[in-house]
């Protein structure tokens, strides 16, 4: 089987593999998709672009059949149909790879591939299946172990497994929600690859991303979305340019420029040495990462999910044990609870903001004294002034235009970018040295992402240091001074943001040096780990 | 104080322990915490020994208690499944609903005399085999040969059958599941129901087999949360229960008999001399289980095999996330 | 290549899902008004198993009625069974409200009743020490007693992570075995299963005691226990709701991962609840001993500690509910002992929390049949909007 990048898109008068017509799905308030038409040539990919909420995902959930539409049209192969479940899904041929993997982390590959089929009936005899599995791997050019248990993979070969389990199903067309978000950039071409592959031997894919790039690199044919509405439908890639797509996604020409202040950094602010830790399965995740931040920097950690970013922001800011050293103005910092690293000065903006920034059942006022009850005005001795606290929630809820009914509602019932301001608002209030933020935009609408970037900004114009660790190179690039590659818990590399190739992060997120020094951009008062 | 005897009392006391903890695997395994097995063991205790004091057939008494347990564990399944209950609450309402109801039922039964009782067997062949011979094929219940069958039954069940691979999914990640079209709902209510059918089976092993009569709750005494006890230690293993189950029951045991000599070796027993004692002693079994339970939950964080993943959490389709 | 093996097709019995939305919004008034119906419901079958076991529900309740709050005497005696549970019923909300299951207020309640009689029998003080002295030595030991007894399981859950329902569950029955071993042995009288009489001294005031200033205090039996029951329970209330240590059981309780990002030791909180937990509910069995039986013996508590988890719940984990709820399961107690059979108020107990737990789900979603659609299950669309 050769791998044709440029495989001829087949001729319109075939049969479509998929047709939507008219296809209208309402959620409480929101009209999710409005009159959507959508069609799917065999053999070909086809991109489903659009921004966060223009309803790529809520039309592909019902071709996924989670999803019933509202008014509209699914045809299949030239045959209506009704998709109740995803089983009508699957049995129609349609198949969908989630962003979010469905996974049973402690089962085998194989095993996960065959959970819930007919075949083995009854007595599970794992050898027979996982040659089977193993095969249809081969097919498609994917590598991967049929025995190894989901735990043990890293995301790349997870992503495989969601494709593995789709193909075993016998699915014609593959729809895949946003695939590259997890993957570095080398995992991407050999996604792309698997995906040309798969085309060539008659599959149809609809690639969803938001992600132009990627788009105009893989995708035959382009159909673009904005708040519900198809802008642009089936046009052919080729032809298209970023500017285009992106006027189409956005509906105005944002290239979002982020007004930044001279830099001008002071002291150092946070030292790090020769930092390790383990990460919660007892493997180490941090293996000697040595670098300093001087107040009013930005300093980006750039790496694919998964390398020891997590571990790293749970480090400072003390909510994993460590070996090495940490100093915050010149102060050793034990880190022992988080306690100390709220005394420290230092403030997070976490990974998880439902799960760890925030107590779901609790109200907009207690979760935005988590990080100052201890202290007046809030905190009179052991007392809370619970009028102090109210007025400050107030305070806080309008200056940082957190929407929400009252400062009584429940934290679960703000929406992420509210839940991310509010955060945002908590964490900054506290006038911290040093700010530590982990992915502050994933998930978020442009307003909100605005709102983040901004606030990011004023803090270091204001002279703190920060740490912004993220998946998005595009974000790391257009805030941080400098911007640091962790990869399997080593910093590989640093780099001047304003003259930084991002085809180097990219080599270098990936563990490769390819040609490329180790030696960075000089750059005084910034410590290298070493090779390990 | 002969070993043998010891062992094998352990062995017919353990089968108590062990059908009722086995069934708690399968609802645990399953994602579903049922803290009711003793409710349910008091229910399957009274719905037997009442059917027997009536009809005289044991036989029909085991199926009552196994029905009597599954039908109670609908309840917390309902409550738990359905309406998304706190599984810890919804348990301990559940006990206190199978107490009162085994309360009721048992009005009365505590005057019940002699009762025909499930067959007792000694496997000829296997008898003769030195100390597992006299301990577990001699003069053993029924019942305690249907625990050498289930033990390994429901090994292999989890481990090497397709069932078994669903079981352990809606247990783990019900959302994967799920979307693999493993119909998670119907196989949680139908694991809860074979835990409870298990339960009401443990509860008629007391009074069908191993301590016939009617005692009011001091029938079931605690057993049923032992058991849950056991599924901690075990680390949700079936073979692992056995052991735990049956050398359990001959410790218990075993300190039972200790007061009864009147010296060892020329020793004075002080448990003999001083009946007082024997409510201290009467304490080991329940530091045991503590002991038990602090030994499965401190192997189970070193060897990182902790129980299932979504053990206590509601599956609510539609939402995402483990 | 493999032939495509197709999902399992499951079939479904009704024509009709439960489908449950998730609500946006609480209405203020919904958790009581659904707490009231769940006790409502509750009552109704319960009269159902009355019924069924050959009694007549209307006359129950208005006798329970009647018998628990008809006459100020009876009042007294309601007051007087309410007590223990309130002191129980908080310790459960307190510690529930951190999400700690403690399934042993029954067994602190015994260790403070033994405390506070080993002030008494052991003895600590002088058989002819003055009330002064022996009242506030009784609680004080009682609670230290209990406080001991909750060390155990927070302890064990902070420090190794073990399950704290079992261990407090275990401990219930080793309490009550050392109960046992005292009152059969040391502290027999004349080889009856209780101790002799305490001295006077050592007895909590009762309204009865002044009937020389107070004509109509004859005979009632409510006794100091009641205030400090209500005290307890409007320190728990200030400490849930104003002070910072309450801000973080309330934290840890709705998330331990956002309070150990607040920097709070979840470890340390742990063992402090219990322990606090454990006093509490060994107030409740100083209470008993000092206040109503005046002696150690076996079986002076009828489960109140486990009524407790059901007080505690009804009340949502509220101080000022517990009062509310203990009175009115004092009441179903205290008549129920004439209801025949005698499982049928344990019943109505479990009965009602099952009603109450199930009542919880209208807090959270709200509750719609919609019409399956051909075979397949119908798929609930979550209501918030996934756009």
């Amino acid at each position: 089987m050769t791998i044709t990048a440029a495989e001829p898109v087949p001729a319109p008068a075939v049969v479509p593999a998929v047709e939507l017509r008219g296809i209208v799905k309402r959620f409480p308030g929101i009209v999710a998709n409005d009159g959507v038409d959508f069609d799917l040539r065999v053999g070909e990919v086809h991109a489903l672009l659009g921004e966060n909420g223009a309803g790529k995902s809520t039309l592909m959930n019902i071709l996924a059949g989670l999803y019933r539409p509202d008014e509209g049209e699914i045809r299949i192969g030239g045959v209506a149909q009704q998709l109740d479940s995803p089983r009508d899904a699957i049995a129609a041929g349609l198949g969908m790879v989630h962003q979010h993997f469905t996974l049973v982390p402690s089962q085998t590959v194989t095993e996960n591939v065959i959970l819930g089929l007919d075949r083995p009936r009854f007595r599970l005899r794992l050898d027979r299946y996982d040659d089977e599995v193993a095969r249809l791997a081969a097919t498609f050019g994917m590598r991967i172990d049929p025995k190894a248990r989901i735990w043990q993979l890293s995301v790349g070969e997870q992503q495989r497994v969601e494709i593995i389990k789709v193909l075993y199903r016998g699915a014609r067309v593959l729809i895949m929600d946003e695939p590259t978000a997890v993957l570095a950039p080398q995992e991407i071409d050999e996604l792309f690859r698997t995906l040309r592959t798969m085309t060539a031997a008659g599959r149809s894919i609809v690639f969803i991303s938001h992600k132009l790039a990627e788009v105009l690199a893989i995708a035959d044919r382009v159909t673009v979305m904005r708040r519900g509405k198809v802008t642009a439908a089936g046009i052919p890639a080729a032809g298209a340019t970023k500017a285009d797509l992106a006027r189409l996604m956005v509906g105005r020409e944002v290239l979002e420029i982020i007004e930044r202040t001279p830099f001008m950094p002071g002291g150092v602010v946070l030292s790090v040495r020769e930092l390790a830790a383990q990460n919660d399965k007892a493997l180490p995740a941090l293996r000697g990462v040595s670098f300093d931040v001087r107040a009013g920097e930005i300093l980006g950690i750039a790496g694919v999910a998964g390398n020891g970013q997590s571990e790293l922001a749970q480090v400072i800011t003390g909510l994993r044990p460590f070996s090495g050293r940490i100093e915050i103005d010149g102060q050793a910092y034990t880190g022992h609870s988080a306690r100390d690293a709220i005394r420290g000065g230092v403030a997070h903006v976490p990974e998880d903001r439902t799960g760890v920034g925030s107590a779901p059942n609790l109200s907009v006022v207690d979760n935005l004294m988590m990080k100052s009850y201890r202290e007046p005005p809030i905190a009179r001795g052991w007392v809370i002034d619970v009028a102090a606290a109210r007025t400050s929630a107030e305070r806080l809820k309008d200056d940082y235009s957190i929407a929400a009914p009252s400062i009584d509602t429940h934290a679960r019932l703000l929406s992420g970018g509210n839940l991310q301001r509010l955060i945002l608002a908590r964490e900054i209030e506290s006038k911290p040295k040093l700010m530590v933020a982990v992915q502050p935009t994933r998930g978020l609408d442009v307003g909100a992402i605005e709102t983040v970037h901004r606030l990011l900004m004023a803090r270091r114009a204001a002279g703190a240091a920060i740490v912004l660790l993220s998946e998005e190179l595009d974000e790391l690039l257009a805030l941080s001074d400098r911007i640091a590659v962790i990869y399997e818990g080593l910093i590989l590399g640093t780099f001047d943001a304003a003259d930084a190739d991002i085809h180097d992060i990219g080599l270098l997120m990936t563990g490769g040096t390819g040609g490329l020094p180790l030696e960075p951009v000089p750059d005084p008062g910034t410590a290298l780990s070493p090779d390990p | 104080m002969d070993p043998i005897i010891i062992l094998s009392a352990g062995v017919a006391a353990g089968t108590i322990y062990l059908f009722a903890a086995i069934g708690e695997v399968f609802a645990e395994r399953a994602g579903i915490l049922n803290l009711g097995v003793e409710g349910m063991m008091l229910i399957g205790a009274v719905a037997g020994f009442a059917t027997v004091v009536s009809t005289g057939n044991p036989w029909l008494g085991l199926a009552v208690a196994m029905l009597a347990g599954g039908l109670l564990s609908l309840l917390h399944a309902v409550m738990t499944i359905h309406f998304q209950a706190d599984q810890v609450v919804s348990g301990l309402a559940l006990t206190l609903v199978g107490v009162g109801l085994a309360r009721v039922l048992g009005e009365g039964l505590s005057k019940a005399g002699g009762t025909s009782l499930l067959p007792t067997i000694t496997l000829p062949g296997l008898s003769q085999v030195p100390v597992v011979g006299p301990v577990f094929f001699t003069d053993q219940s029924i019942l305690a040969y249907v625990g050498y069958v289930l033990v390994p039954v429901a090994w292999l069940w989890i481990h090497r059958t397709r069932p078994g691979l669903d079981l352990r999914a809606i247990g783990e990640y019900p959302t994967a599941a799920d979307a693999m079209g493993v119909n998670v709902y119907r196989l949680r209510y139908l694991y809860v129901f074979l835990g409870g059918i298990l339960a009401g089976l443990a509860g008629a092993t007391i009074t069908l087999a191993i301590q016939p009569g009617w005692f009011g709750d001091l029938t079931v005494g605690g057993r049923g949360w032992i058991a849950v006890g056991l599924v901690i230690f075990a680390r949700w293993d079936p073979i692992r229960v056995a052991i735990g189950a049956y050398l359990f029951a001959a410790i218990t045991r075993f300190l039972l008999d200790v007061q009864g000599p009147r010296d060892f070796l020329g020793i004075p027993n002080p448990f003999f001399f001083n009946q007082n004692l024997t409510y201290l002693l009467g304490m080991l079994p329940y530091v045991l289980v503590i002991l038990a339970v602090i030994a499965g939950s401190r192997e189970a964080t070193r060897k990182r095999i902790g129980a299932p993943a979504a053990l206590g959490v509601p599956y609510i389709r539609g939402e995402r996330g483990v | 290549m493999t032939a495509a093996p197709l999902p399992r097709r499951s079939r479904s019995l009704s024509p009709f899902e439960l489908r449950l939305e998730r609500r946006l919004d609480v209405p203020r008034w919904l958790p009581l008004a659904s707490t009231i119906g769940a006790v409502i419901v509750a009552l109704v079958i319960g009269g159902v198993i009355i019924a069924v076991v050959g009694g007549d529900p209307i006359r129950s309740y208005s006798h329970i009625l009647e018998a628990a709050f008809g006459s100020i005497g009876v009042l007294s005696d309601t007051l007087v069974v309410a007590t223990p549970l309130i002191f129980t019923g908080l310790a459960c909300a307190l510690a529930f409200r951190m999400r700690l299951w403690n399934i042993g207020a029954e067994g602190q309640l015994l260790m403070g009743a033994w405390g506070a009689s080993a002030v008494v029998l052991l003895p600590l003080l002088p058989e002819d020490a003055p009330a002064i002295l022996f009242l506030p030595a009784m609680i004080v030991a009682g609670m230290a007693a209990g406080a001991m007894w909750g060390f155990i399981p927070g302890i064990l859950k902070a420090r190794l992570g073990v399950n704290e329902i079992i261990v407090t569950l275990m401990l219930n029955y080793i309490a009550l075995l050392w109960i046992e071993f005292w009152v059969f042995g040391a502290w027999s009288e004349s080889g009856f299963q209780l101790t002799r009489q305490f001295p006077e001294a050592a007895w909590f005031p009762r309204l009865t005691d002044f009937v020389d200033q107070f004509k109509g205090f004859a005979g009632l039996t409510i006794h100091l226990g009641i205030v400090l029951a209500l005290v307890a329970a409007a320190f728990v209330w200030f400490i849930l709701k104003r002070s910072r240590w309450g801000y973080e059981i309330r934290l840890i309780g709705d998330s331990p991962s956002a309070a150990r990002y607040a920097g709070i030791d979840i470890a340390r909180n742990t063992v402090l609840v219990f322990m606090l937990s454990g006093a509490l509910a060994g107030l409740a069995g100083v209470s008993e001993v000092a206040g109503v039986v005046h002696r150690l013996q076996q079986n002076f508590s009828p489960g109140y500690g486990f009524t407790a988890i059901i007080v505690a719940y009804i009340a949502k984990f509220n101080p000022i509910g517990v009062v509310v709820a203990a009175i009115l399961f004092a009441a179903l107690i205290l008549a129920g002992r004439e209801i025949q059979p005698a499982g049928v108020p344990g019943m109505i107990q479990g009965v009602i929390l099952f009603c109450l737990i199930g009542s919880d789900v209208l807090l959270r979603y709200r509750v719609r049949f919609v019409r399956r659609v051909r075979g397949g299950p119908a798929v609930a669309g979550s209501a918030t909007a996934e756009a």
